[in-house]
């Protein structure tokens, strides 16, 4: 067991896979020298050399499409985009290329790239650095879209996404690359969670919240808060948002019988949708109250100094949970 | 022997090619040169305007590093060393022409009547924009590399067709500044706004700082040709400047603008120049470059340069100089009341202005965050809850 933040922790899993398969590759702006802007490729180059952690020209659809290449050829390649934000330029090749090679070559393509990107906000920078595009892949069939919570699943999450054979977006939150965490490193096969099954954090009975990445610890403060005023509240995380696993939220709203949603992307079409959608499919008759989600506003992400109002906060899922119970 | 033709100091990272052709009409140590093509005939008060402009954006750097530190500001993007292509590009504009900055382009903000406190509130977090963009024809700050460069051309081809080129009136023909990094030049939209700007004639002109670095990458990692001879594939005429010189940036950049304003089309200019800090204050220089780089630029410095020239013309005295520095001491002062009174939004601002017609979600959504704010924040805020109001 070791203790580590988030950030270092997707370093150490990065270092790992490249440690075991020499066609891992990594590929992104300012990731030699400077070790990337959170410094999460920090002494990569400097240990594996520079034909294995490439700092690209600046240019995101080259990044990616040079990666869909690379792929073609055998590699694979990690590519990190600086920010959330600066995705957009790839678009075109993730969305029209990367998504759906495999598909139109009828499996005779193989694409695995792994987009590490930045996710979400609360750090109070300057706009298009806090943006949460989750749902805009997971929408676009063809990618896998995950997310870590903690230092242990970012370890073991970046190399189960490495060794995928799909392409995966791994959401980094970039709020909580200084959390530290304890990572179990000497798993062995089967002892590791699997790449998209969600966990339940926190056993409880009267309403399950979901959530994943920066809205984990949320819902965990929540969820101590709540208890003190005698409100048992089940945490799950998803830990993937494509695909999801539905039949562990499932359950848990099974036995709690009322759900909120929790997410830093907006409510409005976003990733709530499609869970609570689900939820009510499966669970129409043990539901005890519609569910409810908690997340961001459908508004260009707000200036620094009033994010905090923006992203949602302890206060706004007890709203949520007393609503629910309420109902 | 002229420093234009040795060309500036190469060190390992710069893209190999010939320099030869930089235009300069004021070397390094400040002496003046004659150049063929490019000459600026300046009134004295012209040319302690420039000065003035050039110490005011080092001080504004200056200070924007230090409330920056303070905490005053989240972050700051730094504009030393780079004052003489900013202000000589800048000045070259009219009030009629447009404006499209990268987020480092304080000096070009100044010049067109920005008030600084303006250009700093995005900077603290107060705001994702600051100015009137309409009022200066300053166009918002970019933080998306490239992404301003064809609103740019298409802003130009507005222009085009509102008649307002080649029409030999100087107050109506209009031309569009876009400004650009080094790093950029490396995005496919910088690519593809080059050659729609030529295929279509658009009266932009291109100006590339080139500061050597993209936040840790030199710019041999974004071509392997001298970034302005780019602009020759594209079809247009792309210029080498030496960007710390003042005179050279504003001849070199008038010239583009009048060729664009009279119907002649694009121009590339490649300003060629060092970012003397860091990239901005989160970035840390010394995990990528080495300091002797840093000093030997510091000999290049464009504001140590135009003021011995103005010295030895006899145009710049102890008297200026103390005149100016205490203007400089005023602005910052007055930069540094401003930016510590800028209040931060009401949150519920942040509805104002995402959509001009009423979107039914965002008005529910206003009204829950209204009802939230009702509750919890204001009792966070220490205000009283279902105040009288
Ligand atoms: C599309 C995009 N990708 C990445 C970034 C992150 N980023 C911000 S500034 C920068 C370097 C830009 O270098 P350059 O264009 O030379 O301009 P400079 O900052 O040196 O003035 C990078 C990579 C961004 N803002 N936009």
């Amino acid at each position: 067991m070791e203790t580590m933040p988030i950030g270092k922790a997707i370093n150490a899993g990065l270092r790992a896979a490249m440690d075991r398969d020499p066609r891992v590759l990594l590929m992104g702006e300012d990731i030699g020298p400077l070790g990337g802007v959170f410094r999460v490729t920090d002494g990569l180059q400097k240990d594996f050399g520079e034909h294995r952690v490439i700092d690209t020209p600046l240019a995101e659809a080259g990044i990616v499409g040079s990666a869909i290449g690379m792929a073609l050829r055998g590699y694979r390649p990690v590519c990190e985009i600086q920010f959330n934000g600066f995705v957009f330029p790839a678009f075109n090749q993730i969305t029209t290329q990367l998504a759906k090679l495999r598909a139109r070559s009828h499996g005779k393509l193989s694409v695995p790239v792994v987009l590490r990107i930045p996710s979400g906000g609360g750090i109070g920078s300057v706009e298009h650095h806090s943006e949460s595009p989750e749902v805009l892949f997971a929408h676009t069939a063809g990618l896998r879209v995950v997310m870590p919570s903690s230092a242990h699943d970012a370890y073991w999450m970046i190399q189960q996404s490495i060794a995928s054979a799909d392409p995966v977006v791994f959401l980094e939150p970039e709020r909580r690359y200084w959390e530290k965490g304890d990572v179990d490193v000497d798993l062995g096969p089967g002892e590791v969670t699997p790449l998209h099954r969600a966990r339940v954090l926190r056993a409880g009975t009267d309403a399950t919240l979901v959530c994943y990445g920066p809205t984990v610890k949320l819902a965990l403060d929540a969820a101590t808060a709540a208890a003190e005023d005698g409100t048992s509240l089940e945490v799950v995380d998803l830990r993937s948002i494509s695909p999801l696993d539905v039949d562990t939220v499932a359950e848990s709203v099974r036995r709690t019988g009322r759900l909120v949603v929790v997410t830093e992307a907006p409510v409005f079409h976003g990733p709530g949708a499609e869970v609570a959608a689900r939820i009510q499919e499966a669970c129409f008759y043990s539901l005890e109250a519609p569910v409810k989600r908690v997340g961001g506003y459908h508004l260009p992400y707000p200036a620094a100094r009033i994010e905090e109002h923006y992203l949602p906060s302890v206060d706004r899922v007890l709203d949520a949970v007393e609503q629910s119970l309420a109902a | 022997m002229s420093d234009a033709a040795e060309g500036p100091d190469r060190a390992e990272h710069e893209v190999p090619g010939r320099h030869d052709d930089m235009v300069q009409l004021l070397d390094q140590h400040g002496v003046r040169r004659e150049h063929p093509e490019h000459e600026v005939d300046l009134e004295p008060e012209e040319l302690l305007g420039l000065l003035r402009d050039m110490v005011v954006l080092r001080r504004l750097d200056t200070e924007g590093e230090a409330l920056q530190r303070q905490g005053q500001l989240g972050l700051w993007v730094g504009t030393r060393g780079q004052e003489g292509a900013q202000v000589g590009s800048a000045q070259a504009t009219r009030r009629q022409d447009h404006v499209f900055p990268t987020y480092r382009d304080h000096g070009a903000a100044l010049a067109r009547g920005i008030d600084p406190v303006h250009v700093l509130s995005l900077f603290r977090g107060v705001d994702h924009g600051g100015w009137d963009p309409v009022e200066h024809g300053v166009h918002p700050y970019t933080l998306v590399i490239a992404a301003q460069l064809l609103p740019a051309v298409g802003y130009g081809m507005g222009v085009q067709r509102d008649g307002a080129v080649g029409t030999g009136d100087p107050a109506r023909d209009t031309a569009v500044v876009a400004y650009l990094g080094d790093g950029a030049t490396s995005q496919g939209e910088a690519s593809e706004a080059l050659n729609w700007a030529a295929v279509f004639q658009a009266p932009v002109v291109f100006f590339c700082q080139n500061n050597q670095w993209a936040i840790s990458e030199p710019v041999a990692r974004q071509s392997t040709v001298p970034l302005h001879r780019r602009a020759e594939g594209a079809g247009m005429p792309g210029v080498l400047v030496d960007g710390n010189d003042v005179l050279a940036v504003l001849a070199v950049t008038r010239a583009a603008l009048e060729r664009a304003r009279s119907g002649g089309g694009p121009t590339f200019i490649e300003a060629y120049t060092y970012r003397m800090g860091a990239h901005t204050t989160a970035d840390d220089p010394t995990r990528y470059r080495l300091s002797a780089e840093t000093e030997a630029w510091r000999e290049k410095d464009p504001i140590d340069r135009f003021r011995t020239y103005l010295r030895s013309e006899g145009i710049l005295d102890d008297d200026y100089e103390a005149a100016l520095d205490a203007e400089a001491d005023e602005f910052a002062a007055r930069l540094r009341a401003g930016v510590i009174a800028l209040v931060d939004p009401e949150p519920v601002s942040m509805f104002d202005h995402a959509y001009a017609e009423p979107h039914p979600q965002v008005l529910a959504e206003r009204d829950e965050f209204l009802a939230a704010w009702e509750q919890h924040d204001r009792e966070a805020h220490g205000e009283l809850v279902g105040g009288a109001s």
